[in-house]
């Protein structure tokens, strides 16, 4: 099949429902791993792999291809559950998460199909998607570049070099996403090391900012939408989200960041979202 | 006299040559694209040439992303910089993910000269050498670079190369390159000098000196570290009474690190001697000083052969 496939407003509230109920049974089995900025961006990157990303699960390597590259590479479980959920691979490998000789890596690996680069050192992808969009302009294969990035991920210095570098390339092929939930592992991003004013920021840089609520489908569509038609530049969408967004008791815990959910915690997650 | 000729030079032409070639070729550089030469690819291919000026981690993961679409990624910047500013890029973004993506680093060593210990990359083939996918070469002239330039070209996977700042003597006779192959540029079976980059001249020249001593040394270009020839090393071992390493880089973990990993797992563990940068960091001084300074010399190579052959 080829993507995007346009699901309607509906139909993505419900696969995005799924997935998280997947990643969570998978973060479960795995018995570590990080399902807060899972959580957290679940919508964002499920709207862009059904109703934005140009591609082929039974081609991944198909040249005119869009790009999406996940810097915060901790949130795995989300994009193994996306890709798994497009067709890349069945659902039942997702429960060898973590394990020795899994093609589901800790962290994300070239070898798992869907991955187009390793991730999880955090604050190189802008710049890997930098590249990306540089070749995509040198090959004249118009594809699209999409980076996540998480909030606490943009403190790394190399992030700023990126944005300095992508408007300067006027590279407008390349989107990034921020998932801004407003914490990271030893507290509230504010606390540890504050990011505001967090727009003003990315507009001096020379991109072309947006903010919207990460978890309002149309929104988000309409952000991705909005970001296809900015030329000269590059686009960041600001997405206000929730970490562990979706399980009450997730929600907005800093020590769901990098904590499994045990079997019972996953039983009390799956009736909330059932 | 050796003819002296830039590596730089030759890398810079090089670039020109592959770019004619292949069009998928890519020329990074981090503001400093007159003194690595990649000026001259950059100047022929302005659209395929991307200055990231001063700032070489960004280049590093952007050199990744462009090969992850099939690009082949020329990056160069001083040593130093490469290597040591941009490692964890180099080995997460590239080197994990098995790229094509040559790094070419010039400005290597001590023989930076009056720049001083802040731009002169001592420990740069010991950061390279750890990294599992990692191929690294440091080729003893300017056609050797030529010739290393195009076999990192053909093979697939991430490379560094090490070049100079200098002019360096031509090695005349030592054959054609084969990665991962050692020249054995004299035999002898007293004792083996085993070299890379500049050390190579300066390791004939202690050879010349040797024989006029009745002292017949094998002398071997070791400008692979990665794959290493161990078997050369090996034949060196069990054929010669003893072993000098000679490098402009650390004593620890480079071109003597890697032979005597090599030399203590067989069984003939010779007596080896490092000529090297001993703990210390490289200062300012004009590159012939220097290399006194640091006891780098053909002098100094000689020496370190007479006491490895005294037990």
């Amino acid at each position: 099949m080829i993507y995007p496939v346009n699901l309607n407003i509906k139909e993505l509230e419900e696969k995005a429902r799924r997935i998280r109920l997947l990643l969570l049974k998978m973060l479960t089995k795995a018995g570590s791993g990080h399902p807060g900025g899972s959580l957290s961006s679940t919508d964002l990157v499920t709207a862009l792999f059904f109703n934005v990303l140009r591609h082929n699960p039974l081609d991944p390597q198909w040249p005119a291809r869009d790009r999406f590259h996940m810097s915060k590479g901790h949130c795995c479980p989300l994009l193994y559950t996306v890709l798994a959920e497009c067709g890349y691979f069945s659902c039942e490998k997702l429960m060898t998460l973590r394990q020795l000789g899994s093609m589901l890596q800790g962290h994300p690996d070239r070898r798992t199909p869907g991955v187009e680069v390793a991730s999880g050192s955090l604050g190189q992808g802008l710049s890997v998607g930098l590249g990306m969009a540089l070749a995509s302009r040198l090959d004249k294969l118009d594809y699209r570049v999409y980076v996540l990035l998480g909030d606490g991920e943009i403190q790394e210095g190399n992030i700023w070099e990126a944005a300095m570098a992508a408007s300067h390339f006027g590279c407008d092929n390349l989107c990034a996403i921020l998932d801004y939930n407003g914490f990271q592992i030893d507290g509230k991003t504010c606390e540890v090391m504050n990011l505001e004013p967090v727009v003003e920021k990315w507009r001096a840089f020379g991109w072309y900012a947006l903010e919207i609520d990460g978890h309002d489908m149309p929104k988000i569509i309409s952000a991705y939408e909005e970001a296809k038609k900015v030329k000269g530049k590059p686009t960041i969408i600001i997405a206000h989200t929730v970490k562990g967004k979706g399980v009450s008791f997730m929600e907005n815990v800093c020590d769901f960041h990098g904590r499994a959910p045990t079997p019972e915690e996953l039983e009390r997650a799956m009736k909330e979202l059932s | 006299m050796a003819e002296m000729l830039y590596q730089r030079d030759i890398y810079g032409k090089t670039l020109v040559e592959l770019g004619r070639q292949d069009k998928n070729v890519v020329v990074l550089d981090a503001d400093l694209s007159s003194s690595t030469r990649t000026a001259l690819f950059a100047k022929e291919f302005p659209e395929r040439f991307f200055n990231f000026g001063i700032a070489e981690q960004n280049m590093m993961a952007a050199a990744a992303g462009l090969a992850s679409c099939g690009k082949t990624v020329f990056v160069s910047t001083f040593a130093v910089f490469a290597t040591g500013r941009a490692w964890d890029q180099v080995r997460n973004s590239i080197a994990y993910n098995n790229f094509q993506v040559k790094i070419v680093a010039t400005h290597a060593g001590i023989t930076v000269g009056p720049d001083g210990a802040s731009h002169q990359a001592i420990a740069d083939i010991a950061l390279m050498r750890v990294i599992p996918t990692m191929k690294v070469v440091v080729p003893c002239d300017a056609p050797q670079t030529r010739e290393a330039i195009i076999s990192a070209y053909r093979h697939s996977g991430p490379f560094y190369i090490r070049l100079g700042r200098p002019k360096f003597p031509t090695v005349e006779g030592k054959g054609e390159f084969v990665l991962g192959k050692a020249q054995i540029l004299r035999d002898g079976f007293d004792a083996t000098i085993i070299a890379c980059g500049i050390m190579v001249f300066e390791a004939l020249v202690a050879a010349d000196e040797l024989l006029k001593k009745g002292i017949q040394v094998r002398v071997i270009n070791m400008h692979t570290l990665r794959p290493l020839d161990t078997q050369a090393i090996l034949e060196a071992a069990s054929r010669t009474k003893g072993i000098v390493v000679c490098e402009e880089h650390s004593v620890i973990g480079g071109l003597a690190s890697a032979v005597d990993e090599v030399v203590s797992q067989s069984s003939n563990p010779v007596r080896l001697l490092r000529i090297g940068l001993k703990e210390r960091f490289g200062q300012s001084g004009e590159p012939a000083d220097l290399m006194k300074e640091y006891h780098l010399t053909s002098a100094d190579i000689v020496t370190a052969v007479l006491r490895v052959l005294e037990r």
